[in-house]
């Protein structure tokens, strides 16, 4: 199922989402990305981000459509092919999915121990992350125990120890203070600079202004909105981006 | 349960998943009532192998001749002739004629004291021992002989007496293992409930774990490696347990001094065969918990 000549990091073609017997909270959902970009997906609160988040980390099939990603057909492929593509991402979920029972450090680790990284490799990069999120005298503490902030830091350290070739986030600056959400985007940043492809959903415009280079998504009650037809699928046989925020 | 990463990595300081400590919940001291119970029906089961081997063995060559005669010259008469008779009789390496003492003491506690009194004709006896066990044919030319010199004489294979008493130890046998079967059953019952309970209770976990890229193979062994503590700790202890009532129980029967149930003992292979009960408790709850840990993950995506 791999074509080794696709450029694109992900492909979605005339996806649908519906839960249920409900009507689809995705309709025709059709865009490409490419290796190396910064994407926000933007769009009101209702409007289908997260579910189209969902369908980008493999959380969820489409109920109709085609999905390629990393060259794979991401709904024909057998199940037990799906660790390895996921292991491929980071994802920073909107309510941070933390284990309970786990302190920081270990939260931050589960990605390198589920990847059979040996325990004296992880010490060091995962020490590191936690101190480079201002959470280094934290990381013994369980989740019940931080700040909804604190709590949106670790997800995200989770979410990059390993890595990954495409990073999706999910409102990862809506708990923290100002300062720390640029921060965050600077890493976001620093990370697509060394050739992550980065999906952030927000709401808040003011954050795409941030990123000058990043490309923009919106959704509109399930519709994606692209005018410029920048993420268009199948793309433009010159490529380029045209929507630059 | 307690759930823990242990082959994710390399150290053995991964964290525990679940905070439990071990042997908290119920799973082992089920897993140890099991074993225990197995390890007594298995040693029933072994002991009444054990008898019906040995029995059968110490039968097999054997033949009583019975004089049943009234006046006693005569039946004393008949038994000397039986017996010189089958000494010389080729496959016969012995034939001693019973004291006339000791098959009174044998019957004494069914006729009473005034067996001894000559008022109740006992017949006499005369042991045979075969160099080979006893079939019909052989059996049929002891009779022929021994009648031409005693014709009161009734000849029977010793075997014989015993066919009902064999035939009920081999359906304890069966009992036996029926049981141990059912307990087997009956412990993976257990661990299966334990384990969905363990999922459900740790579904949001193994969610996580799943989109961070876990494998099915990798949660089914966090699940396996708890089961098997479990299963190791219960064993252990049904193992004891079950090993003290067998030895109690093997005292009891010992004091009995009764030959049948004597020759029930166990062998050493019999006790390391009990000793593998908890090991293959642990083999069956560990591969409960793998298959039913990745027949619900296959219906998650």
């Amino acid at each position: 199922m791999t074509d080794p000549s696709a450029g694109e990091i992900v492909q979605f073609d005339n996806v649908g989402l519906r839960y249920g017997t409900d009507r689809e909270v995705l309709s025709d959902v059709s865009f490409t990305l490419f290796p190396g970009s910064f994407y926000f997906l933007t769009g009101a609160s209702g409007a289908g981000k997260t579910s189209l988040l969902k369908l980008l980390y493999l959380a969820q099939r489409p109920s109709r459509g085609m999905i390629r990603m990393f060259g794979t057909d991401a709904i024909t492929m057998p199940r037990q092919q799906l660790p390895l593509l996921r292991r491929r991402l980071g994802v920073v979920f909107q309510d941070f999915r933390l284990v309970p029972h786990l302190s920081a450090f270990d939260n931050v680790a589960l990605p390198l121990r589920v990847a059979g990284v040996a325990e004296r490799d992880l010490e060091k990069p995962v020490a590191d992350m936690l101190e480079w999120v201002r959470l280094g005298e934290r990381m013994h503490a369980l989740p019940a125990q931080l700040s909804g902030g604190e709590q949106q830091r670790v997800a995200i350290a989770r979410a990059v120890i390993g890595r990954p070739e495409m990073l999706i986030a999910d409102e990862p600056t809506g708990n923290v203070d100002p300062d720390m959400a640029i921060k965050l985007l600077r890493l976001f940043e620093a990370l697509n600079r060394m050739g992550t492809t980065v999906v952030v959903a927000t709401h808040d415009v003011h954050l795409l202004k941030k990123v000058p280079d990043s490309l923009i998504m919106r959704l509109d009650k399930g519709r994606l909105s692209d005018p410029t037809g920048a993420l268009r699928y199948p793309p433009r046989p010159h490529g380029g981006f045209g929507s630059r925020g | 349960m307690a759930l823990k990463f242990p082959s994710f990595g390399s150290a053995g300081s991964a964290p525990e998943l679940m905070p439990q400590g071990r042997l908290a919940g119920p799973m082992p001291w089920v897993i140890a009532i099991m074993v225990a119970l197995t390890v007594i029906a298995a040693a029933a089961g072994l002991a009444l192998s054990n008898t019906a081997r040995n029995a059968a063995d110490a039968l097999s060559g054997g033949v009583t001749v019975q004089v049943v005669e009234a006046n006693p010259v005569e039946r004393n008469r008949q038994a000397e002739a039986a017996a010189k008779a089958l000494r010389v009789t080729p496959g016969v390496t012995t034939a001693e004629i019973v004291p006339q003492e000791e098959v009174e003491r044998l019957i004494e506690p069914w006729l009473g004291a005034r067996v001894g009194d000559g008022q109740i004709p006992v017949p006499a006896l005369v042991d045979v021992r075969m160099r080979e066990a006893v079939t019909g044919e052989t059996l049929g030319a002891l009779r022929r002989q021994v009648r031409q010199v005693a014709p009161a004489a009734r000849v029977d294979a010793q075997s014989s007496w015993l066919k009902p008493v064999f035939g009920a130890i081999d359906s304890l046998q069966w009992l036996a293992l029926a049981l141990v079967a059912l307990l087997g059953m009956a412990l993976a019952a257990a661990v299966l409930l334990a384990v969905r309970t363990s999922l459900g209770t740790n579904r949001e976990t193994i969610e996580i774990v799943h989109l961070l890229g876990g494998t099915d193979a990798q949660i089914a062994r966090v699940f396996q490696r708890a089961v098997g503590f479990d299963a190791a700790g219960g064993g252990a202890v049904g193992l004891a347990l079950g090993l003290v009532v067998v030895l109690f129980l093997g005292q009891r029967f010992g004091g009995l001094e009764a030959g049948l149930v004597q020759s029930g003992a166990l062998g050493w292979i019999d006790w390391v065969l009990l000793a593998l009960v908890p090991i293959a408790g642990l083999v069956l709850a560990m591969l409960t918990a793998r298959i039913t840990v990745l027949r619900a993950l296959r219906k998650m995506l």
